[in-house]
């Protein structure tokens, strides 16, 4: 291997291809649009209907503290086996379920029903579902068994991710994601992917010299070789030097979904379900 | 005879009492190779060995040793590996004298090895204080040989010297307070009769200094506070109370000009670390270099790289001297890639800037001066800073070759930080940060890149920053080429009278670089990250070439 092989392998690896066919962006394009939205995402409430408002966030810690907070406490965590705050529910898991503890009571009357105005109820479930940060972000989180079929119906996502042994292995495995990522996070991925794909999981597209043409997702890389799943579902390793093309895109797979707001909060539902082995 | 080794006891009796005879015989007549403070001066004379931090007090990192060449360097093998058993980072630097290799590994143990076999004569092991801490790891970078003597500073900051045929304690001295969290990681530098040494700890509010210290009884024999003291010139550069938890430490190895008697030493960053705006002023003599008397610690001069830095700037490199043509006229110069991302040459006798030039991406500052002060450029609240937190280079030891006249380093492109600074209030012992930082990163919650590496997973790539190691011709600052990896790399240089270049990075990969052309003419996946400086030794006719990767040692030489 020599240098000139090392440097014709960035340069070949520099070219990032685009899956869609939409017109080429530049790395440093991509990184500022990418920062300005990180930086965005990150200190301004996105109000998208997926979402509670701020004001429903903060009416609700006002209507909290005067009816919950005397049983859960003011960080929601003094109930056994219930914490508001980070979203342990016995039973719960969609904001529907909430709803019903809510306003029918729950735990065998231990908890009573309260009859609250039904805004007077989102801006609790705001309260909950922002981490009880009056100017966090809630996002809406919906049913998870409708949640489920849209991952693998209309939502496609089961034709390229794998959940618990299930489905094809060529798109990250989600059998945990629930437990790794925040709601927040899985609204932005499905809404906006290329807000949240992380760089080693861009696709990549190879031609080696025996013109074989490779898809796969990266799993790892160094400055000579490059380790990936190809679209077979195999474990491939390729000496970058050998490749004639060794090319990244810089779009995600998927799209920016086009399921209504109620699904995405279904969905999303279903997903924080997926806490991996326990 | 009871605890006598059965295989002794099967040795027949006269063989057994020659054996005694002989060993008696040799420690009566043989005198122990002395380190004189001569062959330090002269070390470059001596290529066999590597007798200080940097090679010679010149902090070179070039070696005289020619049998590996670029036409033979593919015939490279695997001589031996030592592996630690300790977790972290190993950034030690190996001296080789007399048929003895010396090396550290965290925190603070010692090793006396057959350079030739890895096999380990004694280790001595130093337990620190409970409250010995230090911000980014356990490091230890070596030792320094005088005389008869091994020498070693402690993360709880005292100074250590032990026999370095037997590896007893023969004295310890305190040179800072660990109760304040002064370290010492650095490998001492020796001067005459005295072990000179700098302390750590800028991210916990100490007041930096270098201290000199007698090599017999470990007395101190002067200090230099690195932050002038109330009268002194340079204090008002700080206001008020500040300059007592300023920071501003020195925990790199310096140089030395034997000449002018003058020794170099890089400061590190002021304290807090990203407010600037809590400690208004220069904060002199934070990421500055420093020219002490070497007898007396007298300041001679000194150029500040980065005044007021709120971007953790250390200026910790390693002063490397150079005797050069500059305009014309043979030149007494330093050369430094500094962690702010410009490449300086500074006149090595009065300090003068001769030139300064960016080498990565800028954004904290548009350009420099006349006389080399930087005009600053902050990014507005939430936008990166380019270089990012790490520098565009930082403490691993860079080479010069005057065969080839050109300056290697290892730098990190295409690198930002996202700062965040706070008001920090200063408790003893305690981290005094002002605050935080976030790596730039291509998409939210997608992995960044820290101090060190601690995955064979690269999921952060590239796209976050990525090692190029730059040959800079220091007459015009431009780098004549350039070589790329795919992670960063923490990784020091050296050079052959072959016109080889020896660097690794964190992807364990070890490599031997044409040093006129960069061409890649060997390399070996060693798996570990390479975190420090290669050294070459030649023992019996053949040259040694040594590394670290990951928690081992390889040491490589020629197919015989």
């Amino acid at each position: 291997m020599t240098h000139t092989a090392n440097s014709t392998t960035r340069s070949v690896r520099r070219q990032i291809f685009d899956l869609h066919r939409r017109a080429p962006k530049t790395m440093v394009q991509t990184l500022f649009c990418l920062l300005l939205s990180a930086v965005a995402g990150n200190s301004i409430a996105q109000e998208s209907d997926h979402q509670y408002t701020s004001e429903a966030i903060q009416a609700g810690s006002r209507v909290y503290v005067q009816n919950c907070a005397l049983c859960h406490g003011p960080q929601g965590e003094t109930v056994d086996g219930v914490n508001l705050r980070t979203g342990q529910f016995r039973t719960a898991q969609s904001d529907e379920d909430l709803v019903r503890i809510i306003t029918q009571g729950a735990a065998g009357g231990r908890m009573p029903a309260f009859s609250l105005r039904p805004e007077e109820v989102n801006g609790i479930i705001a309260f909950i579902r922002a981490g009880f940060d009056p100017d966090g972000v809630a996002v809406r989180i919906g049913s998870p068994a409708a949640g489920k079929q849209i991952f693998e119906g209309k939502g496609e996502c089961a034709n390229c991710h794998r959940v618990n042994g299930q489905g094809p292995r060529t798109a990250p495995d989600l059998s945990d994601v629930g437990a790794i990522r925040t709601p927040a996070f899985l609204q932005n991925t499905i809404t906006d992917p290329a807000s949240t794909l992380a760089p080693i999981n861009r696709q990549v597209r190879i031609v080696t010299r025996t013109e074989e043409t490779v898809i796969g997702r990266r799993l790892n890389e160094d400055t000579y070789s490059v380790q990936l799943i190809d679209s077979n579902e195999q474990l491939r390793s390729f000496i970058k030097a050998d490749l004639v093309r060794y090319e990244l895109s810089d779009t995600p797979v998927h799209q920016p979904t086009s399921l209504s707001s109620v699904e995405v909060a279904d969905l999303i539902g279903y997903l924080l379900t997926l806490r991996g082995m326990e | 005879m009871k605890m006598l080794n059965p295989i002794l006891r099967t040795i027949p009796k006269a063989a057994l009492t020659a054996v005694f005879c002989f060993g008696s015989l040799v420690t009566a007549t043989t005198a122990i190779a002395q380190v004189t403070y001569e062959r330090l001066l002269n070390a470059a004379e001596e290529p066999e060995n590597w007798m200080t931090y940097n090679g010679n007090y010149a902090s070179q990192r070039y070696s005289t040793l020619d049998q590996i060449t670029p036409r033979n360097v593919e015939n490279l093998e695997l001589k031996w590996m030592l592996q630690n058993q300790v977790f972290g980072a190993w950034q030690s630097n190996p001296i080789v004298v007399d048929g003895v290799m010396y090396l550290t590994e965290r925190p603070n143990d010692v090793m006396a090895l057959d350079p030739i076999t890895g096999r380990v004569f004694w280790m001595y092991k130093y337990t620190n204080a409970e409250n010995a801490r230090v911000c980014c790891g356990a490091n230890n970078r070596g030792v320094a040989v005088y005389e008869d003597k091994v020498f070693m500073g402690t993360l709880d900051a005292h100074l250590i010297a032990l026999d370095r045929i037997n590896g007893e304690p023969l004295w310890k001295v305190e040179v800072g307070d660990v109760n304040e969290a002064y370290s010492i990681t650095m490998a001492p530098l020796i001067i005459k009769d005295k072990v000179i040494v700098g302390v750590g700890g800028g991210e916990y509010g100490i007041r930096g200094f270098v201290a000199a210290y007698d090599v017999e009884t470990g007395a101190e024999v002067w200090k230099f506070y690195t932050i002038p003291g109330p009268g002194e010139p340079g204090h008002d550069s700080w206001e008020g109370d500040d300059w007592q938890h300023g920071g501003a430490p020195v925990w790199i190895t310096g140089s030395f000009d034997p000449e002018l008697n003058l020794t170099y030493w890089g400061v590190g960053n002021p304290g807090p670390d990203w407010n600037p705006g809590q400690r208004p002023g220069d904060n002199l003599y934070s990421d500055s270099v420093i020219a002490l008397d070497a007898d007396t610690g007298e300041l001679k001069w000194h150029f500040q790289f980065t005044p007021n830095d709120g971007y953790d700037y250390d200026s910790v490199q390693v002063p490397l001297l150079a005797d050069i043509e500059w305009n014309g006229v043979p030149s007494k110069v330093m050369l430094w890639a500094n962690r702010n991302g410009y490449f300086y040459v500074l006149d090595r006798v009065t300090g003068k800037f001769l030139l300064g030039k960016p080498y990565v991406k800028v954004n904290w500052s548009s350009g420099l001066t006349a006389d080399g002060r930087p005009i600053p450029t902050p990014q507005p609240e939430g936008m990166p800073t380019w270089p990012g937190n790490q520098g565009g280079t930082n403490w691993y030891p860079p080479s010069y070759s005057p065969r080839t006249g050109l300056f290697y380093f290892g730098s990190w492109e295409d690198y930002a930080t996202i700062y965040r600074p706070e008001e920090s209030e200063y408790e003893p012992g305690r981290a005094f940060l002002g605050g935080g930082f976030t790596v730039l990163t291509p998409a939210i919650g997608a992995p960044g890149v820290g101090i060190g590496r601690t995955t064979p997973i690269n999921t952060w790539t590239d796209e976050v920053g990525h090692a190029k190691l730059q040959a800079i011709d220091p007459q015009t600052g431009e780098a004549k080429w350039t070589y790329d990896q795919f992670d960063v790399s923490d990784g020091g240089m050296l050079t052959t009278a072959t016109d080889l270049l020896f660097a690794g990075g964190r992807e364990g990969h070890f490599h031997a670089l044409d040093a006129r052309t960069g061409k890649l003419l060997w390399k070996a996946s060693l798996g570990g990250q390479i975190a420090m400086a290669p050294v070459t030794y030649m023992i019996d006719g053949v040259q040694y070439i040594t590394v670290i990767s990951g928690n081992a040692m390889a040491t490589f030489a020629l197919e015989e």
